[in-house]
């Protein structure tokens, strides 16, 4: 696969590894955020904390939409499907996180017209194919994905689409990275930026991150080696006592980001005073809602929502894991009551959230693993 | 938020000019390229795929630039060794012959200020 | 819904509830079909069911899935299948043609495998229920001969052999669903695994101590199962496992893991170290074994688990999935 087996080359993924390694000084601990979930993902998927030395750490960020969505909010959504004229749907990511009364599988084996899309067109088309029906897309996602519900509900409204609307949960990255360093309880030492949301806002957005808090940031692409470049980048900079924004994902990121997405952003959102964040609290201009001249196609506006506060066990650890202060096997919960089978928080319910990937792809794995490794 | 995955336009529509078929390794599907109408894709082009959209055009120049900084890992510090072993430690803005000039986001190894 | 995915649900379900009000032998691990003994004469017997949406997809159709399926399920417990009965639970209002084209490929399909449809039933239910159309079967067959299939004789350092690439069958249906608008040039793999096994059996019968049909939850599910079964670990390693660049590509897109995608023409075989060379070499020479791979071994750790190694060094454990494995866009 072109522009992805390049950047998997074992070997230089070796050397990059040795690079890091070089670079690392041995009397000091590096605490690295990748703030997006999709890192996470990819850190475990490929196994790349196994290259790195011990005193390199990896802290899992918040950048994980599904897990950041109050559970309210899914029973919202749900209670609008309710309707039998309604037909909900939503991104596979969704589907199996539980609200109050379930997740929307399980509404779907209870009756529920549910159906998982791949894109937010997908959504509109079937509203098209449907004219008797009701379309409704639950939206989730950062600025790597709001572009595209925007598009899409800007075509609904050229179309005059009346059987389609959209229930917004779309969050904005830069808060929530604002809340992290805000956290008294955090040491952050550098920051791997999330590459796919960057391909919408630039880097210019995380300037204030090295200004101000004077962290490195490396704008990150998802391959092993774009990741490992990335730390590559952050340990150079702190051995230099610098702070600046990288683009370590050039090939792929502006540096001004994508004009054309940041303005149906703004034709079609505008932000929320604040919204909650599952772990993170109440977060003020983090989320974005539909505007005024798109009323119509707002879901929230549309029909009834409950819009009742589901506050999580308080048993559950989320927001420290979130802040990457707790690792997810430190949370009293983890895999006891809360297993991807059994999620009790939405970081285990996501297949990207910290404690999903945790436990599906590195709690097992003993110290014989690194010896393992050389198999063959 | 972050599953993209590089793919080729293989097929435009003349009527339709912000669609095209995409094609990764074989798997086909009709993207949006509305967020790319200021610089719209040509065929043969890559763009990053998300949700059926097109984000951005991928730039092969960049990937051949970043392959390039890889595989100079290393290769760069070791020739810095030897350098030292002759008591050059300043680098003196040293340019490799592989990349003369090294673009902003990526830090040619060995071309630190520490050595200036 | 996820009780029937093959992952850890449907496996809670059967050695939870089932098997101890309807097995009489706990001692048994629960394989893919039983082997019994009536006073000396020895048949393998299963029973497996079928479900598919769309009923015909690029490659196939429920009615060869059901045949190739039951004679999988027998070859992989190292017997060869003679004879199978059929039932159809059909939704009233399945129109006659769809029927007909079944039952014709079930027919071409057994006659292909070289098996006999002795016999059937049909049921008719509402309109709504059945998804079209139900098939279930039971096969019934001989032990081949040279082969003794026990998940208790896996010992470390065993090898796992796979037989060709996986992801065929399960990619091809989720495109032919039609909900994800992607185009591949993909078919399903369903066909009969017989002719490799019994290739097997000939040249390293000995050596071969476990084979499975990774079906529905994918190669992922069987070697968990297994390595639950046997207390041990199975290391794979990931460059060898073969994957078409079009299951990998709808793979990247979506956000799934090739191993775990369900097959239907493909099998796992644990060899024994010394036989393995021989059995490599059975599989790649028989007809349609030409993609068989060493894709990994069995160790003492990480007990009860599979863990994916890379070349470079990098590692994951895969497990089992909960339910069928979704499209993801993050």
């Amino acid at each position: 696969m072109k522009f992805v087996d390049e950047f998997r080359e074992p070997e230089l993924i070796t050397k990059t590894s040795a690079e890091i390694r070089r670079l690392a000084d041995p009397d000091r601990h590096y605490r690295i955020m990748e703030v997006c979930g999709g890192h996470t993902h990819a850190i475990y998927r490929f196994g790349l904390k196994d290259l790195l030395p011990a005193n390199i750490e990896l802290i899992h960020g918040p950048g994980c939409p599904v897990c950041v969505l109050p559970m309210g909010r899914i029973d919202d959504g749900l209670a609008i499907a309710q309707n039998p004229d309604v037909i909900f749907t939503a991104f596979g990511d969704m589907m199996r996180v539980p609200g109050t009364q379930g997740s929307p599988l399980e509404h779907k084996a209870r009756g529920m017209d549910v159906r998982i899309v791949y894109s937010p067109a997908d959504a509109l088309k079937l509203a098209e194919k449907n004219p008797d029906r009701h379309v409704m897309f639950f939206a989730i996602g950062f600025e790597t994905t709001a572009p595209s519900t925007a598009l899409t509900l800007m075509r609904a409204k050229a179309q005059r689409l009346h059987n389609f609307s959209v229930f917004c949960n779309h969050v904005t990255i830069i808060p929530a990275i604002r809340a992290i360093l805000d956290s008294p309880d955090m040491r952050i030492d550098a920051f791997i930026g999330p590459g796919h949301v960057s391909t919408v806002i630039g880097c210019r957005p995380y300037e204030w991150i090295a200004k101000n808090e004077n962290k490195p940031v490396a704008v990150s692409g998802f391959e092993p080696l774009d990741i490992l470049q990335s730390i590559v980048m952050v340990l150079r900079q702190l051995k230099a006592d610098e702070a600046t924004i990288e683009n370590q994902y050039k090939r792929v990121v502006p540096w001004e980001g994508n004009r054309a997405a940041l303005r149906a952003m703004a034709e079609v959102f505008e932000l929320r005073p604040y919204f909650e964040w599952r772990g993170l609290g109440f977060i003020s201009q983090s989320a974005l809602r539909l505007r005024e001249s798109y009323a119509e196609w707002d879901s929230e506006q549309r029909f009834q929502v409950p819009g009742v506060r589901v506050t999580d066990p308080k048993a559950a650890q989320c927001g420290e894991v979130l802040k990457g202060v707790l690792k997810p096997h430190q949370c009293k919960l983890f895999g006891n009551e809360c297993t991807p089978e059994h999620p009790v928080g939405a970081l285990m319910v996501s297949s990207e959230g910290s404690c999903a990937a945790y436990f599906n792809y590195e709690h097992r794995k003993t110290a014989m693993v690194t010896s393992i490794a050389s198999v063959a | 938020m972050c599953l993209a995955i590089p793919g080729q336009v293989v097929e435009l529509f003349p009527d339709q000019p912000n669609t095209a078929v995409i094609d990764v390794v074989g798997v086909r599907r009709k993207v949006n390229l509305g967020l790319l109408q200021d610089n719209l894709p040509v065929q043969g082009d890559w763009v990053l795929i998300h949700v059926g959209f097109a984000m951005s055009k991928i730039s092969e120049a960049d990937a051949i630039d970043q392959m390039r900084t890889l595989r100079a890992l290393g290769e760069a510090e070791a020739a810095m060794q030897e350098v030292q072993g002759y008591g050059m430690e300043t680098g003196y803005g040293m340019e490799t012959a592989e990349n003369p000039e090294p673009s902003p986001g990526i830090l040619m190894p060995g071309l630190k200020k520490d050595w200036a | 819904m996820a009780h029937g995915a093959g992952g850890k649900a449907s496996r809670r379900l059967v050695e939870g509830l089932f098997a101890p009000l309807l097995f009489s032998s706990s001692s048994e691990p629960l394989g893919d079909a039983a082997h019994l003994d009536f006073n000396g004469t020895k048949i393998a017997i299963t029973t497996d069911s079928f479900v598919v949406k769309p009923l015909s997809f690029p490659g196939g159709s429920i009615g060869e899935l059901a045949v190739n399926g039951t004679v999988n399920d027998l070859a992989v417990s190292g017997a060869k299948a003679e004879a199978m009965v059929v039932t159809y639970v059909l939704e009233a209002g399945l129109p006659t043609p769809i029927l007909e084209a079944e039952a014709r490929a079930m027919g071409n399909a057994a006659r292909k495998a070289g098996v006999t449809i002795a016999g059937g039933d049909t049921k008719v239910v509402e309109h709504g229920k059945a998804d079209s159309m139900y098939i279930t079967t039971t096969g019934i067959g001989r032990p081949i001969h040279g082969l003794k299939i026990d998940p208790r004789s896996v010992r470390a350092g065993d090898k796992i052999l796979l037989s060709g690439p996986i992801g065929d069958h399960g990619i091809t249906i989720l495109l032919a669903r039609g909900e994800l608008d992607l185009e591949a040039d993909l078919h399903s793999d369903t066909r009969s695994v017989l002719p490799l096994v019994e290739a097997l059996a000939r040249e390293a019968g000995p050596g071969v101590r476990w084979m499975r049909d990774p079906t529905r939850g994918g190669v992922a599910t069987s070697l968990n199962e297994l390595a639950r079964d046997c207390r041990l670990g199975i290391v794979l390693m990931e460059e060898t496992i073969p994957v078409r660049d079009a299951v990998r590509g709808a793979c990247e897109l979506l956000g799934l893991d090739p191993l775990h995608i369900a097959n239907e023409g493909q099998f796992l075989a644990v060899v024994a170290p010394e036989y393995a060379d021989a059995a490599l070499n059975a599989l790649s020479l028989a007809p349609g074994g030409q993609d068989a791979q060493v894709i990994g071994e069995v160790r003492e750790q990480p007990s009860g688990a599979v863990l994916v190694t890379t070349r470079y060094g990098g590692s994951r454990i895969v497990d089992m999935l909960v339910g069928d494995p979704l499209p993801r866009i993050c």
